[in-house]
């Protein structure tokens, strides 16, 4: 199966497909993290986007029923420079390749990926059209031309779930993942600490949230109500929360209004209130923020990010193609972190009210579990705020 | 945190004479330290008996002696450069750099501190301090340490009767076992034992050779695969992974023997993470203040359950090859770590404008294969285990592992362009093979079930010969991953071969 990959700016890649036989356009980024394709793939937050693993090896442990972020991948495309002929693992269920293909997600593999990354970072992120199917590159080069691209899209009213829900109410989905600790090779998964009651009811926006925010959530003692993206303050408020988490998801902030403006009369009411990714930005925007695209993004797990208060460095989890621009930040809200690459925003803080957000995924999955801390963090102010 | 103002100069201590397992890396960590401290306007002393080093060269140290690396030199050293100091009207303190000439330098380091010379001489050590390299470096406290920390370790017990000897057994639940007599001449009297019945003898027959009727028997890790992870830790508590490491050879061959991967191919980021936690928390439980280890992990590959296997307080063999394959200089850093920066206070060495407090990601594969030189040493046994034998290494770098492995290869200069189809001929024994022949399959089998310097080359042999992966896999415990690589590789070769005939 051949397979093409055009971009915006002209430039056309030929390669062998693979998972479905498909067509998609998306904007086309790049990832840095070595591990953890099947978390990037699952992730809301990629929806519209067509996902190259700087990484060149890519499936070589398949995949599995348990590594997954959400219902299903979402990403647009998925791009790697060589597609394992073989899974080696003792955890995987599927290949990478029959995966993306019973979700109708197209692969493109044997194309230079190193050049492809490297005119996304000089040029920044690609408008860009990916087939498995029989197409010209004329018609490819169109088609990739023609997309409306990601700024000023709202994608989350297409990843957030329709209805309210209660996370995980039998405590089935909530444990992290464990390695075997008997002898015994029986089943490796049930090898859990019990989970905490869950104690603290909390409301949480979903825009696209990933499942390992909830289980973390969850390990922590919440009791976690997650709504729709487009739920009003007063809707959330009947579920007389502790504390708002508002979650990660894709595309461009400044395209939320009706988000933006329920978090502005959720800020009102002085509950406590914890943001990742985009709901970092929302946030911020509520707040009387601006919020800017980055270049090329931050796509990775190696991200090292500086707690300004505490001097201390963590390696982070990152995936986000906008920006909270600092300058425009009313004086009550206090820039604490800071991204060591490009000293671009990873952490805000409100000076009189419980509420702070990071740019990062503290939930890692893929990536380093340094941020873990922030779930206990969260608790602590809800504790202070009651 | 700034570097430290109270130190005036550092005792640095070599590697001395190349011998096998310890090479050439310890001169290139050892010179990185150099150029590093006095970068930093330290007085830097250095002591190595191997005048054939880089890092002996008069403009590495400020003071170099060439003399031989015992306790009792290194404490006239201390001596004369304590004096040479006070004439110097220096302001600050001499201090010992232990961790950046391998084991020797380690060892000698130790016996410094238990004789009570750096006590005397106020000198202190910086980098690792005594207790964490003596916790790294006994095996019992160790293993009792990271049990202490939650972490999982090879299940063992001691047994003094075959009755008790039979319930340890049962305990681990499956074979094979190891059986180590006490207090025997250099082990002797142990084995491993595959079923009951072997069991049964060498436990009996070791109960007998124990002066103290006493045997250990331990779940054995043969076949298990081998990962390694290169970590630093600035003051402040900071860790980062510098690079990860796969093993090619499972678990049963020195690391320093097995051909490694950088970075490890066949973990699921959740498994990865957990290898990632267990690695800083080692680290922290250990006591390494500042500066890197290597920690080695065995995984059993049926279940994932992961053990810790050892831990180097100390820049290692892999640290230099972990430095080449991401960019990011190991012993370098250490050494400023250990003058008191911290990771985000030192800029990164590839990009100059972002600090080195990251973790390198790579886009590119990285591959280590050992050079032997049994040629040279027609008495010793050519099979490889757990003691070191190769006398060299080549890394080589690619956009995929075969690339990389066929480069490596080639880099040996055994006269050999990668796997073969090269067109020269194959001396095994003392028969001679055109490269193209098939060999025989009991000399294949042979040749892959016990670990030996040229196994790598008779997996293709094995896949020409007609064996499958899976049979390979059950001979070699090689990860299938690496198997249907060399696979791809082989099968080219067929492509070509008959390009050429047409």
């Amino acid at each position: 199966m051949k397979a093409i990959l055009a971009l915006e700016d002209g430039s056309v890649f030929h390669g062998e497909g693979f998972g479905a036989r498909a067509s998609a356009c998306g904007e086309v980024c790049f990832n840095t993290s070595m591990t953890g394709y099947q978390e990037i793939l699952t992730d809301p937050s990629y929806k519209g986007q067509i996902v190259a693993m700087t990484y060149p090896l890519i499936g070589n442990y398949g995949v599995n029923r348990q590594d997954v972020e959400s219902w299903r991948p979402h990403v647009a495309g998925f791009v790697v420079r060589e597609l394992s002929p073989v899974v080696s693992s003792w955890r995987a269920d599927d290949s990478l390749g029959e995966y993306l293909s019973e979700n109708g997600i197209p692969g493109i593999q044997g194309i230079d990926t190193r050049s492809l990354t490297k005119k996304l970072r000089v040029r920044g992120v690609l408008n860009g059209f990916l087939s498995t199917e029989d197409v010209s590159d004329e018609e490819a080069l169109r088609h990739a031309a023609d997309w409306h691209g990601l700024v000023g899209m709202d994608y989350v009213k297409e990843v957030t779930h329709r209805e309210s829900f209660l996370w995980d109410e039998t405590d089935e989905q909530s444990a992290s993942f464990n390695l075997a600790r008997s002898l015994a090779p029986s089943d490796a998964r049930n090898t859990q600490a019990p989970l905490p009651s869950a104690d603290i009811p909390i409301v949480a926006y979903d825009y696209g949230i990933k499942y390992n925010i909830l289980r973390r959530l969850r390990q922590h003692g919440f009791k976690v109500q997650v709504v729709p993206a487009s739920t009003p303050a007063v809707a959330a408020l009947k579920y007389k929360p502790a504390g708002i988490f508002l979650a990660n998801g894709p595309g461009d902030p400044s395209a939320l209004d009706y988000a933006i403006n329920s978090v502005r009369e959720l800020v009102g009411t002085g509950l406590p209130i914890f943001g990742i990714c985009l709901g970092h930005q929302v946030l911020a925007l509520a707040l009387g923020g601006k919020t800017f695209k980055l270049k090329f993004g931050h796509r990775g797990a190696n991200q090292p990010v500086k707690d300004l208060v505490s001097g201390k460095v963590e390696i982070t989890s990152q995936n986000h193609g906008f920006a909270v621009d600092p300058k425009s930040l009313p004086s009550e809200v206090v820039v604490d972190r800071i991204n060591l690459n490009d000293q671009t925003v990873e952490g805000l803080r409100h000076k009189s009210k419980p509420i702070f957000c990071v740019q990062y995924h503290p939930e890692a999955s893929p990536g380093p579990h340094d941020s873990t801390p922030l779930f206990a963090e969260f608790r602590s102010l809800i504790g202070v705020g009651s | 945190m700034p570097k430290r103002t109270d130190i005036h100069s550092v005792l640095i201590i070599g590697a001395g004479p190349i011998i096998i397992g310890q090479a050439c890396e310890f001169d290139y960590s050892g010179t990185q330290a150099c150029k590093a401290l006095k970068e930093e306007g330290y007085r830097v002393v250095l002591v190595n008996s191997n005048p054939a080093t880089i890092m002996t060269d008069p403009e590495f140290a400020d003071r170099t002696y060439i003399e031989p690396i015992t306790p009792e030199c290194l404490e006239k050293v201390i001596v004369r450069e304590l004096e040479e100091m006070k004439r110097l009207d220096a302001k600050g303190k001499l201090v010992l750099l232990p961790t950046l000439g391998g084991q020797t330098a380690l060892n000698t380091a130790m016996a410094l501190f238990r004789g009570g010379a750096l006590e005397r001489h106020g000198v202190e050590m910086i980098g690792a301090n005594a207790r964490a390299i003596e916790r790294g470096e006994d095996r019992q406290v160790f293993k009792d340490l990271m049990m202490s920390i939650g972490l999982d370790v090879p299940v063992s017990g001691t047994a003094h009767s075959l009755e008790e000897c039979r319930a340890v057994a049962e305990k681990i639940g499956r074979f094979p076992l190891i059986i180590r007599p006490a207090f025997t001449l250099g082990g002797t009297g142990g084995g491993i034992a595959y079923n009951r019945d072997e069991f049964d003898e060498i436990a009996k027959r070791g109960l007998e050779l124990s002066p103290v009727s006493e045997v250990l028997i331990e779940e054995s890790l043969l076949g298990w695969k081998e990962f390694e992870m290169e970590v630093m830790r600035d003051r402040m508590d900071n860790c980062v992974i510098i690079c990860s490491i796969e093993n090619f050879d499972p678990m049963g061959v020195h690391t320093g023997d097995s051909i490694t991967v950088a970075p490890i191919q066949t973990l699921t980021d959740k498994e990865y993470q957990i290898m990632r936690d267990a690695s800083f928390a080692v680290i922290r439980a250990v006591g390494v203040e500042t500066g890197g280890s290597n920690i080695q992990f065995a995984v059993n590959p049926d279940n994932g359950r992961m053990v810790i296997i050892e831990m180097n307080p100390r820049v290692s063999r892999s640290s230099a090859l972990a430095s080449k394959a991401t960019g990011f200089p190991i012993a370098k850093i250490a050494a400023k770590l250990a003058v008191g920066y911290c990771l985000d206070e030192i800029p990164n060495d590839i990009t100059r404008e972002t600090p080195a407090s990251f973790e390198p990601t790579i886009d590119y594969v990285v591959t280590k294969v050992p050079r032997f030189a049994f040629e040279k040493f027609p008495q010793a046994d050519p099979t490889l285990n757990t003691q070191m034998k190769s006398v060299g290494e080549a890394m080589a770098i690619g956009r995929t592992f075969k690339e990389s492995l066929q480069k490596a290869l080639r880099s040996l200069e055994t006269g050999r362009f990668g796997l073969g189809g090269d067109g020269r001929p194959w001396r095994i024994g003392d028969k001679v093979y055109a490269d193209r022949d098939i060999l025989p399959r009991d000399i294949i089998s042979r040749k892959l079930s016990v670990p030996n310097a040229e196994r790598v080359f008779f997996i293709r042999h094995a896949l020409r010969a007609g064996f499958t992966v899976e049979e390979i896999f059950q001979l070699t415990k090689i990860d299938r991953w690496f198997l249907a690589q060399i696979k791809e590789i082989v099968d080219f070769e067929e492509v070509l071969a008959r390009s050429r005939a047409s």
